[in-house]
C-alpha cells in the first residue's frame, strides 16, 4: 500500500477554482454534488472530464459555512479512530480562522475533488495527512479570503483594513465585526482567490499542537454513529449464512418452508455462496438463518471464484512456503552480495515465518443498499475507499456508476479491513437483496461470518543469509521473502516484478551493510488476502530486525551498539536510536533483576514504514511460560507533526496491535476453514496484557510522513529480541503463545 | 412484556429469549450500545442491570423484566456516569469509539460500587476489548474520574 501508486502531492500549479458559485458556502452541498455526474475510478476522470476538477482545489466541495459559523466539512478521508476527522478540523481551521471546536467533519461523497492521492482517493498507507496537507492549508486560505472579500463589499472598505478572529471578520477602524455565518452567501458570489498567501508555522495555534479531538465527546456518550447505527425507512434486516468454503454454494433448502415461517421472516434468499434471510428485526433474520438446514454444493470446476481447498491448512501453506527454495526475484541489490558472502569469515542464516492474521475490528462490518425512484442506488456501508466501491456497486446493480452514491460512516475500527476486498465485504450481498425485494435491506453479518470472510494478512516466510567479516561485522546480507503481497493480489502483479508490499521492511532497511539482495519468491496465498495495519513491515521487519540481532550475537556485538555502528553515516537514523535509548533511561540489554525481582531484558528494533522513521524498545520478563511486557518506548520521527497528542495515542495503538501480533493471533486453517469464528478462539490482546508506553515524537524535519500505521512493525521485532535474551534462544515463528518460553537462567 | 429502560417503560412483544442488545438497537432506537461479537467475549454491549455491568448480547431479555437498566444514552444523566464521561473527554480516551459506550458503562458499574478503586480493582472490572488499545486511557480516565 505504501507504494501502490506513484504518489505525487498536488501540483503546484494547483490552485483553488470556483467551478460551480451557485452552489458556494452556504447553498446545497449535497445538491452540488449529485449534479456532478462522476464515472469512477480515479485518475481517468481527471483527465477526461472537461474543465478538469484538481482534487482538493474546489472550496466548495469540502467547506459549507452554517448560519451559525460553524463549518461543515467533507473529508476526502474517513475517520475511523486515527484522528483524521480531527486532522482536517486543525489544518483547515488554522488558515479558514475557525477554531477546530466549530467544526462537523462528514466523509465525502465520491468525486474527482477528493482523489487527493495521486489522483486516486483511500483512506491508508498512512498517508492522509501527509498527502492532502498542502492542499488543505490552500483551500483553507482561498476561503477565508472569498468571506474577507465579501465583508469588504458589505462594510465599503478596503480589504486591506479587515482582518480575522476565529469565525469573524473584524474591521477594527470601525469597531465594527461579522460572523463568518453572515457573509457565507455573499462570498459565494465571488471567484476563488489563487495568490493567497499561507500563514507563518510560527503563527500556528492549531497545527503542531496537542488539539483535543473533535469527536471525542460524541464517542464517549454513545451517539457517534456507525454504519452498523444507520436505519432507512422501510427497511428489512437481513443475516447470511456463508458457506464455509469459498466456491462453495447453497444447493437444497430442507427446511425452507419452516424458517420462512419463523416470526417476523419476510423471505429467504440464495446468494452466490451464501444463503440470506431478510426479516422485519435483525435478530430474527439471524436465528431464522442459522436455523436454515443448507446443503452445500462444491464449485464446480470453471468456477469464476477463487475456490477454497477443501484440503488446505495454515500447515500445509507454510509447508508449501518453506519448500520454494532459491532467491526469487529480486527488488533491492546494493554491491554483490554472493562475492561478499563467499569471502565471508563466518556465514549466519535464519528463516522465520508469521501467520495470517484477521482485523478483528470491533464493529462488524454491515451494508444498506436502497434502490431510489430515480433510478439511484444508495449504498451505506464502512469503506476505505468511496469511488472504489462505488464502481463496484454499480457492476453489481447493473446500473452506470453516477447513479451510485456512497455514503461512508465513520468505521468502528479499521486497520485496513475496509478497502474492496469483493467477497469480504457485504454490501454486494445488500445490493442483490434490496434488488431481489425491492425494499431497502440492512445486512450485517455476526462475528462468525465475519471471521469465515475477513481479508487476511498474507502468511510469509523470510530466509536470511549474512556474512560477517573477521570482526564480527556484516559485510554481506540475502535475504528472500517468500509469500504474496496485498498489493498485487488487488492491484495487479506482473511476473517480473516484485510486489513491494511483500517485501517492504526487509527491503528499505537503513543499515550501511555494503553488499545486500533482497528477492522475492511468490507464491499464491490460497486464502482472501488484504492489507493489515503497516501491511507487508507488520511481519517483515519483525524478520529483518530480529535477524539482525542474530547477526549481531553471532558476531559478538551488542545489538544497539551494532545498530548505531551501522547508521554512523545516517544522521536521522543514529539520532533517533539515540532518543529512544534515552527515552528508556539509556540502553541496558540485560538480563537484569526489576524493583518487582522479576528478570528482565530488552530489545531494540528500527523500522521506515509509511514515510516515516521509528525506533522502539521492550522490556519483558518471563511467567508462567508467557511473554509479559512491561515497557515499550517509541520514537517517531515523522519530519513535522500536526497533532502530537493523536500521534501518542496512535502509537499506543499501534503497540497495542503490535504486541497483540507478537503474543496472541494467528488464523489456523484446516480442512480450508478457519478454526476460529469468534474472540474466544481469536484472542486479541486484552487490557491486562498492555505494557506502559512511552512516546518521543522528533521532528527532523523531513518530508511530512505517516503515523496510523508506523508505531507497530518494531514492536513484535523488540520483543522477540528482549524475549530471546532471556530464553537465550532464538525466536523465529510467531505468534509467542504457541511456544512455553522458559528462562534459561531457570 | 414490561421492561424499564433509563427509567422509562417500555412494553414489548417480543420473543422472550431475545438478548437485550437487540432490543435495545432494533426495537427501540438505542444504538449507542453496540455489538460486538454476541458471546459476551468483547464486553461492547455493557449495560447497567441494576447497577450491575452485564453484557446484553447474551442476555435474554426477559431475565431483566423488572430490572432497571441503564444504557449509554443516560449515563450521564446518572452523577457517577457524568463524571466517568468527563474523564473519558479530559483524557481523550477514544480512538475509533466502537466500545467506548461499553467501557464507560463498565467503569460507571465500577465506581457506583467502589468509588475509590485501587488499580487492582480497575483492573478487575475493567476487561472489555479495545482493539484501538486504548487501555492506558482507559485506566487512567477511571483514575481520573474516581478523583473527580
Amino acid at each position: 500500500m505504501n507504494e501502490m501508486s506513484p504518489l505525487p502531492t498536488v501540483p503546484p500549479e494547483a490552485v483553488p477554482l470556483n467551478l460551480s458559485r451557485r452552489s458556494f458556502l452556504g447553498a446545497s452541498l449535497g445538491a452540488l454534488v449529485l449534479g456532478v455526474a462522476l464515472p469512477a475510478g480515479g485518475r481517468a476522470f481527471a483527465q477526461e472530464a472537461a474543465p478538469a476538477i484538481v482534487p482538493g482545489t474546489r472550496v466548495n466541495a469540502y467547506i459549507q459555512i452554517q448560519p451559525d459559523s460553524t463549518v461543515l466539512f467533507r473529508s476526502a478521508f474517513i475517520e475511523g479512530g486515527q484522528g483524521i476527522f480531527t486532522a482536517m478540523a486543525q489544518i483547515v481551521g488554522e488558515e479558514l480562522d475557525v477554531d477546530p471546536t466549530q467544526f462537523v467533519v462528514e466523509g465525502a461523497p465520491p468525486g474527482p475533488d477528493y482523489t487527493l492521492i495521486g489522483g486516486y482517493r483511500f483512506t491508508g498507507g498512512s498517508m492522509s495527512v501527509r498527502m492532502s496537507y498542502d492542499a488543505m492549508r490552500k483551500l483553507g486560505a482561498a476561503a477565508r479570503r472569498m468571506l474577507l472579500q465579501a465583508a469588504a463589499t458589505q462594510l465599503g472598505v478596503p480589504i486591506a483594513e479587515l482582518s480575522t478572529q476565529p469565525g469573524r471578520v473584524i474591521h477594527a477602524a470601525s469597531n465594527r465585526s461579522i460572523p463568518y455565518g453572515d457573509l457565507a452567501t455573499a462570498a459565494a458570489a465571488l471567484p476563488v482567490p489563487t495568490d493567497v498567501p499561507l500563514r507563518a508555522r510560527a503563527d500556528f495555534r492549531w497545527i503542531g499542537k496537542p488539539v483535543a479531538r473533535i469527536d471525542i465527546r460524541d464517542k464517549s456518550t454513545g451517539k457517534a454513529t456507525y454504519a452498523i447505527d444507520l436505519k432507512v425507512d422501510g427497511m428489512l434486516y437481513g443475516a447470511v449464512q456463508h458457506g464455509v468454503r469459498l466456491g462453495m454454494e447453497p444447493g437444497t433448502l430442507a427446511n425452507e418452508d419452516q424458517v420462512k415461517a419463523m416470526p417476523g421472516v419476510h423471505s429467504v434468499h440464495r446468494l452466490p455462496g451464501a444463503v440470506a434471510v431478510l426479516a422485519n428485526s435483525w435478530w430474527r433474520a439471524r436465528r431464522a438463518v442459522e436455523a436454515l438446514q443448507i446443503t452445500w454444493v462444491e464449485a464446480a470446476p470453471g468456477s469464476t471464484v477463487r475456490v477454497m481447498p477443501a484440503d488446505y491448512s495454515s500447515e500445509k501453506h507454510l509447508a508449501d512456503l518453506k519448500a520454494r527454495t532459491g532467491d526469487g526475484l529480486a527488488f533491492e541489490t546494493h554491491g554483490e552480495v554472493g562475492p561478499a558472502l563467499a569471502g565471508a569469515a563466518r556465514i549466519v542464516e535464519a528463516s522465520f515465518d508469521a501467520p495470517h492474521l484477521a482485523h478483528a475490528q470491533l464493529e462488524p462490518p454491515s451494508a444498506i443498499a436502497r434502490f431510489n425512484a430515480d433510478g439511484t442506488l444508495e449504498v451505506w456501508a464502512p469503506n476505505q475507499a468511496p469511488e472504489m466501491f462505488q464502481a463496484d456497486a454499480a457492476k453489481v446493480a447493473g446500473i452506470a456508476p453516477e447513479k451510485v452514491i456512497i455514503h461512508s460512516p465513520i468505521l468502528g475500527g479499521f486497520f485496513g479491513r475496509h478497502f474492496l476486498y469483493q467477497t469480504a465485504n457485504p454490501y454486494q450481498q445488500a445490493i442483490m437483496l434490496a434488488k431481489a425485494t425491492g425494499r431497502p435491506v440492512k445486512l450485517l453479518w455476526t462475528r462468525e461470518e465475519e471471521f469465515l470472510r475477513d481479508a487476511l494478512r498474507p502468511m510469509s516466510l523470510a530466509r536470511f543469509r549474512a556474512g560477517l567479516d573477521a570482526n564480527g561485522l556484516p559485510v554481506a546480507l540475502s535475504a528472500v521473502a517468500v509469500g504474496e503481497g496485498a498489493t498485487g493480489r488487488w492491484f495487479g502483479r506482473t511476473a517480473d516484478k516484485v510486489d513491494s508490499s511483500a517485501v517492504e521492511g526487509i527491503a528499505g532497511k537503513v543499515y550501511a551493510i555494503p553488499n545486500r539482495r533482497v528477492g522475492h519468491v511468490h507464491v499464491d496465498d490460497p486464502t482472501i488476502i488484504g492489507f493489515w495495519r503497516s501491511v507487508g513491515h507488520s511481519m517483515n521487519d519483525f524478520f529483518y530486525e530480529t535477524f539482525f540481532d542474530e547477526m549481531a550475537d553471532a558476531g559478538k556485538q551488542d545489538p544497539y551498539e551494532l545498530r548505531r555502528r551501522l547508521l554512523a553515516d545516517n544522521p536521522r537514523h543514529r539520532n533517533l536510536i539515540e532518543a529512544v535509548a534515552a527515552l528508556s533511561g539509556g540502553w541496558k540489554r540485560g538480563p537484569f533483576t526489576a524493583e518487582d525481582g522479576t528478570r528482565r531484558a530488552r530489545g531494540v528494533a528500527m523500522a521506515s514504514p509509511f514515510g516515516s522513521e521509528v525506533a522502539t524498545i521492550a522490556e519483558v520478563s518471563l511467567k508462567g511460560g508467557e511473554v509479559v511486557v512491561h515497557h515499550v518506548w517509541v520514537a517517531v520521527d515523522p519530519g513535522s507533526i500536526v497533532n502530537p497528542a493523536i500521534i501518542e495515542a496512535q502509537v499506543n495503538s499501534a503497540v497495542a496491535l503490535g504486541l497483540s501480533s507478537a503474543l496472541l493471533e494467528e488464523v489456523v486453517y484446516e480442512g480450508g476453514v478457519p478454526r476460529a469464528r469468534n474472540y474466544d478462539g481469536y484472542p486479541i490482546l486484552p487490557p491486562e496484557r498492555m505494557p506502559k508506553v512511552h512516546v518521543r515524537i522528533v521532528e527532523s524535519g523531513a518530508p511530512m510522513g505517516g503515523i496510523g500505521e508506523p508505531g507497530l512493525p518494531g514492536v513484535p521485532p523488540a520483543v522477540v529480541n528482549a524475549a530471546s535474551v532471556l530464553t537465550g534462544q532464538r525466536i523465529r515463528s510467531l505468534p509467542l503463545s504457541r511456544s512455553r518460553l522458559t528462562d534459561m537462567a531457570g | 412484556m414490561d421492561i424499564t429502560i433509563n427509567g422509562q417503560l417500555h412494553q414489548l412483544d417480543i420473543e422472550p429469549d431475545t438478548p437485550l442488545l437487540w432490543v435495545l438497537r432494533d426495537e427501540l432506537g438505542l444504538t449507542g450500545t453496540k455489538y460486538g461479537c454476541g458471546l459476551a467475549q468483547c464486553g461492547a454491549c455493557t449495560v447497567l442491570v441494576d447497577g450491575q455491568p452485564t453484557r446484553s448480547c447474551v442476555t435474554p431479555v426477559d431475565a431483566v423484566a423488572g430490572s432497571q437498566i441503564m444504557t449509554i444514552e443516560a449515563v450521564t444523566q446518572d452523577p457517577v456516569g457524568q463524571k466517568v464521561v468527563e474523564a473519558w473527554v479530559s483524557q481523550q480516551v477514544a480512538q475509533c469509539g466502537y466500545c467506548q459506550s461499553g467501557q464507560v458503562m463498565a467503569a460507571t458499574g465500577l465506581l457506583k460500587q467502589t468509588p475509590k478503586p485501587s488499580d487492582e480493582d480497575i483492573a478487575a472490572a475493567m476487561v472489555n476489548l479495545c482493539r484501538c488499545g486504548t487501555y492506558n486511557a482507559i485506566a487512567a480516565a477511571v483514575r481520573h474520574a474516581a478523583q473527580a
